[in-house]
């Protein structure tokens, strides 16, 4: 299968792709087998429910405080880079962000590029675009490698290949590395070795994504288990780091809870194998490591949560994935349903701000608003109430003066907008509301039985014979 | 303008008006639940890191290098990686001198454009020291220099890693604050729990993704 024959799913809206995914009982099992291990694992490592709820209540006030300085820190952060000898860049946009690793890799006649895994990279498609300038970019986290390999997209932020299984995996390495059929995960997992391991030793510059960049140090911090970050970020002679503008924290000590809430949260981990802490390219004296190191902070929508007090949370956010391990929609319908890079409940707060609302307008309504995901959020995001939030935004009247997101009112109707009204008008206005009771009680034979998606899984709603009201005032009258 | 300045007077501008929050940070929070009796480090280092697969033994300062001898003997490793000029890269040296049928020791001495074909396709094992080691979190320091270079603890597909009992410390925070690590960062510090693993096909837990597939650490229990 090629890119090309995918495409229609793709085109598909969220509601059709929700639909597809619900009838792949393969898919269905994947996700729900991962998701029940990844939530067991989660409340395992956090068996201490007093000391859970404190460091949750620490990591949001620090991530709440590198916030309310956002913009101070980034300078500092800028600043101590620098003056460890790494370039910092800027970018507004991902077409921004691509063309300055563009500027990097054809100042270096690059042809081959090794990724760590990076969800920023995600966001601006960078295989994509460097394949389009001749430049090979591989992915080398296990689970993107798989996916990359067989032209899809990440379906989970950490665990970007938990929609296949071993059999799938095989199957797909079988056919794209020319490899014996097996399903044995640990020869699959060599397999993956090998041909990786050439790629890093080839690779003219490594590409990472960051967890945290620490202001007061000059430090990006890199956690993972496999090896391949430390690899991207170590081998080849150049390596370019890439995160959003809201990955900073003030102080060194600020990384102590927030990776523990990181790596417990997304996969019930004391710690991850590796924490890597860069900051700076190879010394003149060192043997190895990159000459060169740069870090590009992307915005893509950032400033424009940021904007807004309460959306501006959003931004807490340090992407442990483990909202959309406990989110009953998500486990359901899995990640490729929501169409975009970041998937689940993260994925409909701060899509919008990338994308733009219209974009994505089912994402804020494609939640039972159950609040799993605002409790298990390790940094206290209130991704529910957000949800709600962009709910509104999302019918705003198109002359309405307040922006707040590109895309705002994209649901808005006017025939909704006057039921509303109608509805408003005969809850509070008793005349209305005591005729309204009358004839619906009297002309109760007439309520249709088929009401669109309501009577796909209830039976109609039919009004009694007579409403509370008229009965209660009759009993009271016979009382007396 | 500039993006810098363009995505800069953005954020500015959203937070006018308002003041930075306050620091709050609760040390005792880091501290108090990773506290270890100095008898407990070990035991809890050991129980962490021997669940990722890591193979522990215990050692003394005296005894490691024919420890080690006999480990690269029984997994019929045909050479090492060390660190020349490092203490344990010379005591190593030491032991071997003069002596056959042994590994051949290799040096580390030269930048790795130099030898980089050979490092990932001939170089088996890797012997290398800690800085100490966190016991709440089952991980060692590493903080490679111009003497101890990077790939040495990520390319060799067996990591063999030298720990002094003395100093295995309780927590992060604690090293951070030890090392006063705020003031000065080297240009890369790692903390390893393991040897390289991966869960990306079904959630099945493979070990010696990219990195050591073997992590084997000794410990001094009287250094």
């Amino acid at each position: 299968m090629n890119a090309e024959q995918r495409i229609p799913a793709i085109e598909l809206d969220f509601k059709g792709r929700a639909h597809n995914a619900l009838g792949d009982d393969q898919l269905r099992r994947n996700f729900r087998t991962a998701m029940d291990s990844l939530m067991t694992k989660r409340a395992a490592s956090f068996s201490d429910a007093d000391e859970r709820e404190r460091l949750r209540e620490l990591g949001n006030h620090i991530r709440a405080r590198a916030l309310s300085k956002l913009p101070e820190l980034l300078e500092r952060l800028e600043g101590n880079l620098t003056r460890n000898g790494v370039n910092v860049h800027w970018a507004e946009t991902v077409e921004e962000a691509n063309n300055i690793v563009l500027e990097i890799a054809q100042a270096h006649n690059a042809r081959q590029v090794i990724k760590g895994k990076s969800m920023v990279s995600e966001e601006m498609e960078m295989n994509h675009f460097l394949e389009g300038h001749g430049i090979e970019s591989l992915e080398s986290d296990m689970g993107e490698y798989i996916v990359q390999l067989d032209h899809e997209k990440p379906s989970h932020i950490i665990m970007p290949a938990i929609h296949k299984n071993a059999g799938q995996v095989a199957s797909l390495f079988h056919d794209k590395l020319g490899v014996e059929y097996t399903k044995d995960v640990d020869q699959l997992i060599q397999i993956g070795r090998r041909t990786l391991r050439k790629k890093f030793f080839e690779a003219d510059i490594g590409v990472s994504g960051v967890n945290f960049a620490v202001a007061e140090t000059g430090t990006l911090l890199l956690v993972e288990n496999e090896g391949n970050g430390r690899m991207s970020t170590g081998v080849p002679p150049v390596h370019i780091a890439v995160t959003g503008i809201e990955k900073v924290v003030e102080n060194l000590r600020d990384v102590v809870p927030l990776l523990s809430l990181l790596t417990r949260s997304a996969l019930g981990q004391p710690i991850t194998t590796y924490v890597n802490m860069i900051s700076g390219p190879r010394k003149a004296d060192e043997l190895d490591g990159p000459q060169e190191v740069h870090l590009i902070l992307l915005d893509n929508g950032r400033s424009q949560a940021f904007a807004d007090s309460e959306l501006r949370q959003t931004l807490n956010c340090i992407r442990c994935g483990a909202c959309m391990n406990h989110c009953p929609v998500y486990t359901r319908v899995g990640g490729h349903t929501y169409g975009e890079v970041y998937p689940g409940p993260i994925g409909k707060i701060i899509t919008p701000h990338m994308v733009g609302l219209h974009k994505v307008p089912d994402h804020p309504s494609a939640s039972s608003l159950c609040g799993a995901c605002g409790e298990v959020c390790p940094v206290k995001i209130p991704i529910p109430s957000l949800l709600r939030r962009l709910r509104e935004e999302n019918v705003k009247a198109p002359d309405d003066p307040h922006k707040v997101m590109r895309g705002q009112g994209s649901k808005y109707s006017k025939k909704e907008r006057l039921m509303w009204a109608g509805w408003r008008l005969l809850n509070t206005s008793p005349m209305l509301y005591r005729a309204f009771g009358f004839f619906a009680t009297r002309l109760r034979g007439l309520t249709p039985s088929n009401i669109g998606p309501w009577t796909q899984n209830h039976s109609a709603p039919k009004p009694a014979a007579r409403s509370l009201h008229e009965l209660a005032r009759e009993h009271l009258e016979g009382k007396r | 303008m500039s993006a810098k300045a363009n995505i800069l007077a953005k954020l500015k501008k959203s937070l006018e008006g308002t003041t930075p929050i306050v620091d709050d940070y609760d040390v005792s929070l880091v501290t108090q639940p990773w506290s270890y009796a100095p008898e407990q480090r070990i035991a809890r280092l050991r129980q962490l890191m021997e669940a990722v697969h890591t193979e522990i033994h215990l050692t003394t300062d005296a005894g490691w290098p024919a420890l080690l001898e006999q480990l690269l003997h029984d997994r019929q490793l045909p050479s090492l990686l060390i660190a020349p000029t490092t203490p344990y890269g010379q005591r190593f040296t030491a032991h071997c001198a003069g002596r056959e049928g042994l590994p051949t020791l290799k040096a580390y001495d030269r930048p790795v454009e130099d030898w980089k074909d050979e490092l990932f396709n001939d170089t088996p094992a890797s012997l290398t020291g800690t800085l100490g080691a966190i016991a709440s979190t089952g991980s060692l320091i590493m903080w490679p220099t111009r003497e101890e270079p990077r790939l040495m603890s990520l390319v060799p597909p067996v990591h063999f890693a030298i720990l002094k009992a003395s100093e295995i410390h309780d927590n992060f925070y604690e090293i951070q604050q030890k090392f006063q690590w705020a003031a000065g960062m080297p240009t890369n510090a790692l903390l390893v729990s393991g040897p390289s693993k991966t869960a990306d096909i079904e959630q099945v837990l493979a070990y010696g993704a990219h990195g050591p597939k073997d992590l084997i650490l000794l410990i001094l229990e009287d250094a």
